[in-house]
């Protein structure tokens, strides 16, 4: 779609006016010169909405219910690490109790199952089986998109356990949450939550078969929360695959949201290293020993399939990275919800006070970090949100740029058939985005 | 009655793309949507972009930035009739909070080069800016209305919504009430239903993500929560500017209570 030819010397130019099966709004301009990449833009023009700027003034409490407005896809990632970073504001994240953590993750798995798996087959399984949209694609593969319909249901379902709705769920409050499910409702969803586990077990080793995933290797710099003894979700000291290892607390002072000249982009990178990269893909290379026994079968399988053993270095491969990441949420929600006893407190006691608090936890896009500072009263005082796909923005147009140079010799429109592929293979939720609004980069 | 199926576009404007997610969430009812419509333009589900006119336009997201302003003329011309759906549509949003800031301010505080953007003073709802043949309030939209209002606009019946206050769906639910029982500010009786009662059934007040209901006494509760329970006007504020503060009756209470908190 909006594949323009400008024949200009032997300069062309390939526009993607809108971006398609993306969460939000982005465009892509690439401008070659005799087959050498000369310009990559890719642009967010997502209006501002100015999150941080509203924020302040507002009670403490009111905070997770705000920003999970920032993204519709994802408002759980959101609630999360607003909660963490203001309990740490508060002097009262020790405190939390381990039951409610619990409670925590099985809403985090619950985000996870319904974002991966809206993405997987909604979204991104279009471009490597060639179809224009899983609209189309379900005429041929009906039963591949009815069975993801139903485990994608799953996941909203776990987020309504816990939160009454899938979308800007209500049950989450700092310090945990208004209201712990009662045993029945909990015993009520584990058959179905089992049951889509054992199905997406075997749906992946059938698309590990048939999805051809196409070769770009590059050495990113992963970065994701790395906890001791669980695969991350809301706690754990943030490390790379190249010795970044910091407190959660210091993850803001690490990282730089840069402005680029002659472009209006906010991007994140790890200062003094540049670009790095968010999301199931970093998480699956730095965590894989800590996953569910269930989902490290599959993982194994899956990696016979297609000959790669981790760590995987091809942006294509976090499409199998979301499965495998949506089958250790099935089965560790299947875990909490089989020994699920309603804790004895559902939230701890708040006193407000002024404070200062950072934290991220693992939106299914990869790290959204907050950091807020409050008032003797708790009000908001200042804010700070690093969305994932800010964080994924400088990797994406560098992968952009590799990516160009081998299709060079395609047509404009397969081209930017396949540097759309590219770009969704990180899942860009372009409304999480509240920072940035143009990205230009000249490569010379 | 021609054989075509009628044509559906769903459009995005400044949003969090929360209501387009609900129309993907009615996972096995959107199959059979799918077989009764033709997605003529949706942006988020699929590549293929049918030419306009269509039968009904979903417009998602407030109108925030110049070009906004230009596309919601040309969504209305090519749709026979036109939806704002959630509360971003219906009111501005959550970021209609920048209407009663300084947009400078904002943008010197959220970007290092504020100037390179292009954006509006304010966030407002489609229907300040065109003709809308409907409105479907929430944050998010429930699905299920979605249903109902696709439903109807293809068989031209009138989409049966209610508009009354959240308190008798909740009542009707047997929801212990939040207000009297354990006095929390609930903003229930002024609120519009449609979300299920979900707050009090969490134990929680609502925080009116549906909007103002038909008519509400926004006063008298104001009165009972500053009185009774003891909130202060800034707290009524807050309470009315949220993600449908710029709606009347709501936007008209809330500067109400702002001139209360300084001083009047």
């Amino acid at each position: 779609m909006n594949a323009a030819k400008k024949k200009n010397d032997d300069v062309r130019t390939i526009q993607v006016k809108a971006l398609a099966r993306v969460e939000g709004e982005g465009a892509l301009n690439l401008t070659m010169r005799g087959g050498k990449v000369e310009n990559v833009e890719f642009k967010i023009y997502e209006p501002p909405r100015f999150y941080e700027a509203f924020l302040r003034g507002r009670g403490y409490e009111e905070v997770p219910d705000i920003t999970a407005r920032i993204c519709g896809i994802c408002p759980v990632a959101y609630q999360m690490s607003s909660c963490h970073a203001l309990e740490k504001a508060m002097g009262v994240f020790e405190q939390v109790d381990p039951a409610i953590r619990s409670l925590r993750n099985l809403l985090y798995c619950g985000e996870w199952i319904e974002s991966h798996v809206l993405h997987m087959f909604m979204l991104h399984l279009p471009d490597f089986l060639g179809y224009e949209s899983a609209i189309s694609m379900a005429q041929d593969h009906g039963a591949i998109v009815k069975r993801s319909l139903r485990i994608k249901k799953s996941g909203n379902d776990l987020v309504e356990l816990l939160g009454g709705r899938a979308v800007h769920p209500v049950g989450v409050c700092v310090g945990g949450f208004y209201r712990a499910p009662r045993p029945s409702e909990a015993a009520a969803l584990l058959p179905e939550i089992q049951s889509c586990r054992d199905d997406l077990c075997d749906l992946m080793l059938e698309l590990a078969g048939i999805v051809q995933f196409p070769k770009l290797e590059r050495d990113y710099e992963f970065v994701a929360l790395c906890p001791d003894d669980e695969y991350p979700m809301n706690l754990g000291r943030i490390k790379s695959n190249k010795g970044l290892n910091v407190a959660q607390e210091e993850f803001g002072t690490v990282t730089q949201e840069q402005q680029v000249e002659h472009s209006t982009a906010l991007h994140a990178v790890l200062k003094a290293r540049g670009a790095y990269a968010v999301g199931p893909l970093a998480r699956l290379n730095l965590n894989a020993e800590k996953l569910h026994p269930r989902s490290a079968e599959v993982l194994q399988a899956v990696a016979k399939a297609i000959k790669q053993p981790l760590p995987w270095r091809n942006s294509y491969l976090a499409f199998l990275a979301r499965g495998i990441e949506s089958v250790h949420a099935l089965a560790l929600a299947a875990d909490l919800l089989g020994n699920y006893t309603p804790p004895v407190r559902s939230r701890i006691p708040i006193t407000p006070r002024s404070g200062i608090g950072g934290h991220g936890t693992e939106a299914p896009r990869g790290i959204c970090w907050h950091e807020y500072r409050t008032e003797t009263d708790g009000t908001i005082a200042s804010a700070r949100i690093m969305a994932p796909t800010s964080q994924n923005q400088k990797t994406i147009e560098e992968d952009l740029c590799q990516l160009a140079e081998q299709v060079a010799a395609l047509s404009d429109e397969e081209t930017a058939m396949r540097c759309e592929h590219l770009i969704r293979n990180y899942d860009p939720c372009i409304s999480c985005s509240t920072h940035f609004l143009k990205l230009t980069r000249t490569n010379v | 009655m021609p054989s075509a199926p009628p044509k559906v576009a769903v459009y995005k404007f400044s949003s969090c793309d929360g209501c387009q997610l609900q129309l993907l969430n009615l996972e096995t009812k959107l199959l059979e949507l799918v077989g009764a419509v033709e997605i003529a333009y949706f942006l988020e589900a699929r590549r293929r972009v049918l030419p306009p006119p269509y039968d009904v336009g979903l417009v998602e997201g407030s109108v925030s930035t110049p070009e906004e302003e230009d596309r919601i003329q040309q969504v209305r011309r090519d749709c026979k009739y036109l939806v704002a759906i959630g509360a971003c549509a219906t009111s501005g949003g959550i970021q209609a909070l920048r209407n009663w800031a300084n947009v400078e301010e904002y943008a010197r505080y959220v970007y290092a080069k504020p100037e390179y953007l292009s954006t509006l003073e304010t966030a407002s709802p489609v229907a300040s800016h065109v003709f809308i043949d409907f409105e479907l309030r929430g944050c998010p939209v429930n699905q299920y209305q979605l249903l109902e209002l696709v439903s109807a606009l293809l068989t031209g019946r009138k989409p049966n919504i209610s508009t009354h206050s959240l308190c008798i769906e909740c009542k009707r639910l047997g929801n212990t009430c939040v207000l009297v029982a354990q006095g929390k500010p609930c903003l229930g009786p002024i609120t519009q239903v449609g979300c299920g009662a979900l707050c009090p059934k969490f134990n929680r007040a609502c925080y009116g993500c549906f909007g103002p209901m038909e008519q509400p006494n926004i006063p008298s509760l104001g009165q009972w929560f500053t009185e009774r329970l003891g909130h202060t006007p800034r707290d009524m504020k807050r309470m009315l500017r949220l993600f449908n503060g710029y709606l009347e009756p709501f936007k008209q209470a809330s500067e109400h209570y702002e001139r209360k908190e300084k001083g009047g």
